[in-house]
């Protein structure tokens, strides 16, 4: 399913014919009758998508709460790019991410 | 409220499982309980309630001492936090005996690695360990009971936290004060130093090397762990002595005989020397120390410190504080620490210590940097500026818990400081490490040759052992050096096709000599008292020891592992070349060799440099040929295979 929502990212990039200005692109719209889950997505200068799936059990998050959260996801990663020893493409180690990362989920539930 | 409390202690069933403990661990718990009942019941009137109850012993134990305990067990926050809250304390508002018991048995558990839950009191445990402090009697209660009493009856958590800020506070306060006040005389503030220096020396248990790691900010609330061990009991005759002993919270990890369980925190402290070596790695990356090293750079010399990525990648961000992809001259200095304490085998922290922090450590860098070359001089006279400089900025950081950290305490000024960096940019380190620096030096004197002489010990010898310090033992003779370059390529060329796949600083090739084989066959002879090597081996094969040194330098890292590299690169290397007789020859020369060694040590150092300039040179000159070498042996495959495929059709 997460490979679905990375096509659906796709098309939206490749519409996007203009300049990556707008980052945000938060749509609602995979919602499975059978999961309920929501998916988020949300793309960097660089190209970077981020995928966020949520469960709809809460009331669903705000959309704010969902942007300052990639907000953040992003903040970390920079971070972790920053790092010369860490290839892109790789799984990311570093435990300040971890725990930005579930930090953030906690906050969440 | 006291009989409802009572009767709550008489039921006391924190998680509502029964609570099985052995006999020591009842003794022991039954102790502490004690102790921390103790503590408050001793308090006045105006103490808590339960102190008043401590009486029927059915007691309770006061929410500061028992915070104390608990810290003094090295557990992070959270888990203290889940500990009390499991032990029911928090629920119940105190500790009763069986929260509390139930709260050490946690803690055992923690101590052990074992997940807090209910079902961990269940099992076997150790008992918990605790710092070990002394002088239980030197207790003075005054505002102290009050501080404890108006939070007993808060949910312990709060209280927990209100102590550690109050006592911060009063820590803060304790440190603008001039330390020639005496702790006894001074009013509310010191009583609560007081209450928490006997406290957590009346907790005694080793603590394990497993905890080194959380030990550092946990001793950053502590007051202190053990100064000088033995006198602490005269804690209250002397004055000075309280300060001292919130120095030493950091302090006495360089005292030795203190338990040996600081000893884990020597290696997170860079010494003088060390420090100089990493200066001058940097410098040899990127010539002005202000600036920064970026991350390609960075990455390429660290890669040489053959250590996994993933280790590395940790210890970059570790250390690189800022997270801007570069490292200034102190993030510099921590990764090389880390890297070179990895090495030897220590587990890499979670956070980085905090005597590796780059706030501390720019500190010290205007020193190091103007006075490079004035320390030497320095060093012997005055190491005593250095001591109390760290000690005191340890101090500080312990005290401010690293968050306060910009305290300006402009009290004391310190004449040793003055001397030492008159003109320093850095105000703040200036100010703090002047704090204390006059009333501690008698104390800090004390410790300061100790501890020196152990920290530089214990971490020079681990250094030595696997590469030798940033003072390269004196060698061998300039001869080797100067006619190094021209040797060099000669030599390059015929070594190279044998080995050194990949090898960092070439030594073998580098064989400064009048017979570069001769060298080789030397150096690999030498590989094997490399690693004792002390600078006692002029007398060995001089003109590879030369060699030996500069090549060790820049790949301090790498040194241990690519000695046995080394060994077979240069097993390698010999057969390609040199014959029996070149080992022979390295003989004779060394009687010779030791007698001029001892008149060229200063020409040899100059050499040094151009032979690590030479050891860049030719490591790039290695890779490029290096791919050379593969290139042409894929050649060399492919026309085999021609041949191959060609050499049925001839035969037919």
């Amino acid at each position: 399913m997460v490979h679905t929502s990375l096509d659906v990212v796709d098309e939206k990039i490749s519409a996007m014919g203009k300049a990556l200005v707008d980052q945000r692109e938060l749509y609602l719209g995979l919602l499975y009758p059978t999961e309920d889950y929501k998916v988020y997505g949300y793309v960097t200068n660089s190209k970077v998508k981020f995928v966020m799936v949520v469960d709809s059990s809460n009331p669903a998050l705000r959309d704010n709460e969902i942007r300052s959260m990639f907000r953040k996801l992003h903040n970390s990663y920079t971070d972790v790019m920053c790092n010369p020893f860490y290839n892109p493409g790789d799984r990311i180690q570093s435990r300040a991410f971890d725990s930005m990362v579930t930090s953030m989920m906690i906050q969440v539930c | 409220m006291e009989a409802a409390a009572a009767a709550a202690a008489g039921t006391g069933c924190g998680p509502g499982s029964p609570l099985l403990l052995s006999d020591g661990e009842q003794q022991c718990y039954s102790e502490l309980f004690a102790r921390c009942a103790g503590t408050a019941s001793g308090g006045p009137g105006s103490g808590p309630p339960e102190a008043a109850r401590a009486a029927p012993g059915a007691a309770t134990a006061a929410a500061g001492p028992v915070a104390d305990l608990f810290r003094a067990s090295q557990l992070p926050a959270e888990t203290l936090h889940q500990i009390t809250e499991l032990c029911g304390a928090k629920r119940v508002g105190y500790f009763g005996p069986t929260q509390f018991y139930v709260a050490l048995k946690l803690i055992a558990a923690a101590q052990s690695g074992l997940p807090v839950r209910i079902e961990s009191i269940k099992c076997e445990l150790p008992l918990p360990r605790f710092m070990i402090s002394k002088t239980e009697g030197e207790i003075r209660f005054g505002n102290s009971a009050e501080l404890h009493g108006t939070k007993v009856q808060i949910p312990y958590v709060i209280s927990e936290k209100n102590t550690f800020k109050r006592m911060d506070d009063e820590d803060k306060q304790q440190e603008t004060q001039s330390p020639t006040m005496s702790p006894l005389a001074s009013p509310p503030s010191s009583p609560p130093h007081y209450q928490r220096v006997p406290l957590s020396h009346g907790y005694s248990k080793l603590r394990s090397s497993t905890e080194q790691m959380h030990p550092a900010p946990y001793e950053a609330r502590q007051p202190l762990v053990q100064p000088e061990g033995s006198s602490s009991g005269s804690q209250g005759a002397k004055p000075p002595r309280h300060q001292a002993s919130l120095i030493r919270s950091f302090s006495v990890e360089r005292e030795p005989q203190d338990n040996n369980s600081n000893y884990p925190e020597e290696p997170w402290r860079i010494t003088e020397e060390q420090r100089e070596y990493y200066v001058n790695q940097f410098r040899s990356l990127q010539p002005d120390p202000g600036s920064f090293i970026s991350g390609s750079v960075a990455k390429n010399f660290f890669t040489k410190s053959k250590l996994s990525i993933p280790e590395l990648s940790y210890i970059w961000e570790l250390s690189d504080a800022d997270c801007d992809g570069a490292l200034t001259l102190p993030e510099f200095c921590a990764a090389f620490h880390l890297i070179v304490a990895r090495k030897n085998g220590y587990p890499l922290p979670d956070t980085l210590p905090p005597t590796l922090q780059p706030e501390y450590l720019q500190a010290a860098f205007p020193k190091t940097k103007w006075e490079c070359t004035l320390f030497d001089s320095y060093s012997d006279s005055m190491p005593a500026n250095q001591q109390p400089h760290d000690l005191n900025w340890m101090e500080k950081l312990s005290i401010n818990d690293m968050t306060d950290f910009p305290v300006p305490t402009q009290d004391m000024t310190g004449n040793d400081k003055q001397a030492l960096k008159s003109t320093t940019d850095e105000a703040l380190p200036k100010d703090m490490s002047e704090n204390p620096a006059t009333p501690k030096e008698s104390n800090s004197l004390k410790a300061r040759p100790r501890s020196r002489s152990y920290s530089s010990t214990s971490i020079e010898e681990a250094m030595k052992r696997g590469e030798d310090p940033p003072t390269p033992p004196p060698r061998p003779q300039k001869t080797h050096s100067r006619a190094s370059s021209l040797d060099l390529n000669k030599v390059f060329q015929p070594s190279v096709p044998a080995t050194k796949s990949g090898l960092l600083p070439p030594p073998p090739a580098l064989p400064p000599r009048p017979c570069p084989s001769q060298s080789e066959q030397g150096f690999e002879a030498e590989l094997h008292p490399q690693l004792s090597r002390a600078p006692s081996q002029a007398a060995e094969s001089s003109p590879t020891k030369k060699d030996i040194p500069y090549s060790q330098p820049p790949s301090k890292p790498i040194r241990r592992k690519l000695r046995p590299e080394n060994q077979a690169a240069e097993n390698q290397e010999p057969s390609a070349t040199a014959g029996g007789p070149a080992s022979a020859a390295t003989v004779k020369p060394h009687p010779t060799v030791q007698k001029q060694s001892s008149k060229q040590k200063k020409a040899i150092q100059t050499a040094i440099r151009k032979n690590k300039e030479a050891n860049a040179v030719l490591a790039r000159l290695n890779s490029e040929l290096q791919q050379q070498l593969k290139e042409v042996h894929q050649e060399r495959i492919a026309l085999e295979n021609q041949l191959e495929q060609l050499r049925p059709v001839t035969v037919l």
